[in-house]
């Protein structure tokens, strides 16, 4: 299965990424590689065997609702790329 | 305002977002307010969204949804999980947010609207699921110009319940009384604080056109920005003459998402220009899947309190009130259990009573205080004594007044703050005493009213009010007065 270069370019634009020209082509081929991997999956007779959300024997997982410190405010914004008082600062995203 | 007629069926379905009144956030144990909080202080590395953590489910959030959606009469699939909605946005601190996309919590609800003319309008409800609630953006312009955003992360990870109605509603009107029925519920509830204006509660609209008759819905328009219930119904307003007139000049509507503008009193296209969403939704491969066992549900199930609309209909029918007074007393809900603890000992005969003085004075008092109906600082056995001291006469109407006045502000049984103020009647001994004291100073008024002036009774009424500083019972000295005049 081959992904176009107009889906490779799509999904980096969903994803918020730059390509250039040759990561374009190297992405095409690789995530085509990995679609292949997934119609080999696909080829299994699944008949009767009831999809699945999750891959562990679990279910109900909760914590009650108690409150606990969080963290002081100049370890929340010690990785901010930039900062404006306490709060994080961001290009603007919409005109 | 009302529509002006067209020859278009109006159609619109209503996406509603409460946050969940629980104490900690959703995935993590930070506190979930945000309001008043300074900024980036209830944020840790889960809600942050640092690499190797592990979000781990609130269960008050997931029941208080559960019993919401089982209050909306919906449907519990016995399995249900959460997905990964993928965009990037700097509102996300993950580049995803933790939502349900085709197995949620619940399906397949209604509200039953009640319309302005009486009649009663089902709306469906397609689904209540539970989500996590984004940062919040400020968008600001630097000295130089350039234009920038500031994050604050406290509301990133708050529990956020989104209600999807079916498209079924046909006029703004209906929209804003189902959004109005919506809230009274999730108060009603207690699942949410459901208030627009503190941001806890939002709307989305969508609204479309179409012939009346045709088969199809037309193409629909998404409105957003609307803060108030009064600007849902000014925004969905302005989009039916917007669309009329387009659809009149045989335009095609553009499918897109609209903002209100408030000041201006119009919509605008936002984001036109953008792709149709894409969001690739996958299971969150860091909750395991939630299956509520068929006891939990049943439990919750009779804990659905009886919903303000089932309330005032049996408040007309049980105890004989006006469906104004009944509406009125149906919410908030602490008001209409106040009401019926009071009936409890005051018997239902004095429903009018009770009912008259909680929307009355008590209401007044609560206003004046600032105070919500919660918080009330009087107990249903003061106003059910306050009543039967009425009743019996010990207090008239004002010197009642002035004491639930006190007992308002001070606390204490009726009887006690009425003697304090010393407004007690004069005891009827007292009374007879100074009643013949009355007669004889007002020979005049007598001799008035032994010659067929059956008026001449009030100046001898007035007089003895005077003299017990207003705290007889006006209507019981006049009976008193008649039969002492006709005896002697
Ligand atoms: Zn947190």
């Amino acid at each position: 299965m081959s992904l176009s270069r107009e889906e490779v370019l799509h999904i980096a634009q969903l994803a918020r990424i730059g390509l250039t020209d040759a990561d374009v082509q190297k992405f095409q081929e690789q995530l085509s590689h990995i679609l292949d991997q997934f119609a080999a999956l696909r080829r299994i007779d699944t008949t009767g065997v009831p999809p699945t959300t999750f891959a562990l024997p679990l279910e109900n997982v909760w914590r009650e609702d108690i409150v606990q410190p969080s963290l002081p405010v100049e370890d929340v914004l010690a990785n901010a790329p930039a900062r404006e008082g306490d709060f994080i600062r961001v290009r603007r995203v919409l005109e | 305002m009302s529509q002006p007629a067209t020859a278009y069926e109006v159609v619109i379905g209503l996406e509603v977002h409460a946050q969940v009144a629980t104490a900690s956030k959703m995935f993590c144990p930070c506190p979930a307010t945000y309001a008043g909080a300074a900024p980036n202080t209830h944020v840790c590395p889960i809600c942050l969204g640092m690499p190797g953590v592990l979000p781990v489910m609130n269960r008050d959030a997931v029941e208080k949804t559960l019993l919401f959606a089982l209050a909306l009469g919906c449907t519990i699939p016995h399995d249900s999980k959460f997905d990964r909605k993928n965009y990037p946005y700097p509102d996300l601190m993950k580049g995803y947010q933790i939502s349900q996309y085709d197995m949620p919590f619940s399906v397949n609800g209604h509200l039953d609207v009640d319309l302005p003319d009486g009649t009663v309008k089902r709306v469906g409800v397609t689904r209540v699921h539970l989500e996590e609630d984004t940062a919040m953006l400020r968008h600001e312009s630097g000295a130089g110009g350039e234009r920038y955003s500031v994050v604050d992360v406290n509301r990133a990870g708050s529990p956020l319940m989104e209600i999807v109605s079916e498209p079924d509603m046909r006029s703004p009107e209906e929209a804003r009384r189902y959004l109005e029925m919506l809230r009274e519920i999730l108060r009603y509830t207690g699942v949410s604080r459901a208030n627009m204006e503190e941001g806890n509660f939002r709307c989305d609209a969508n609204i479309s056109l179409r012939r009346f008759g045709a088969p199809q819905y037309g193409t629909k328009v998404e409105i957003k920005n609307m803060n108030s219930f009064r600007s849902v119904q000014m925004a969905l307003e302005y989009e039916v003459r917007r669309q009329s007139e387009m659809l009149d000049r045989g335009e095609q509507i553009t499918q897109e998402t609209r903002g209100w503008l408030e000041a201006e009193r119009r919509t605008v296209s936002q984001r036109s220009k953008e792709q149709a969403h894409d969001y690739r939704y996958f299971p969150e491969p860091d909750l395991p899947p939630v299956r509520p066992a068929a006891a939990w549900i049943e439990q919750l199930r009779v804990t659905v309190p009886e919903l303000p609309q089932t309330k005032r209909h049996r408040f007309v029918e049980q105890y004989g009130l006006s469906a104004y007074d009944a509406n009125l007393l149906s919410t908030p809900r602490a008001r209409a259990e106040f009401f019926e603890q009071t009936i409890a000992i005051a018997g239902a005969a004095r429903a009018k009573q009770v009912s008259n003085w909680l929307l009355g004075d008590i209401a007044r008092l609560q206003n004046a205080h600032g105070q919500e109906f919660e918080h009330i600082t009087i107990a249903p056995a003061q106003v059910a004594e306050l009543i039967d001291l009425v009743e019996r006469r010990v207090l008239n109407s004002t010197t009642a007044k002035a004491v639930l006045e006190r007992i308002y502000t001070s606390g204490g049984s009726p009887t006690a703050a009425a003697s304090d103020l010393g407004l007690v009647s004069a005891p009827a001994a007292g009374l007879d005493a100074l009643l013949a004291t009355v007669i004889a100073a007002n020979p005049r008024a007598v001799t008035d009213f032994r010659g067929g002036k059956a008026n001449a009774v009030q100046a001898l009424v007035g007089a003895v009010m005077r003299e017990t500083r207003g705290t007889a019972d006006a209507a019981q000295v006049r009976e008193l007065l008649l039969e002492k005049l006709a005896r002697d």
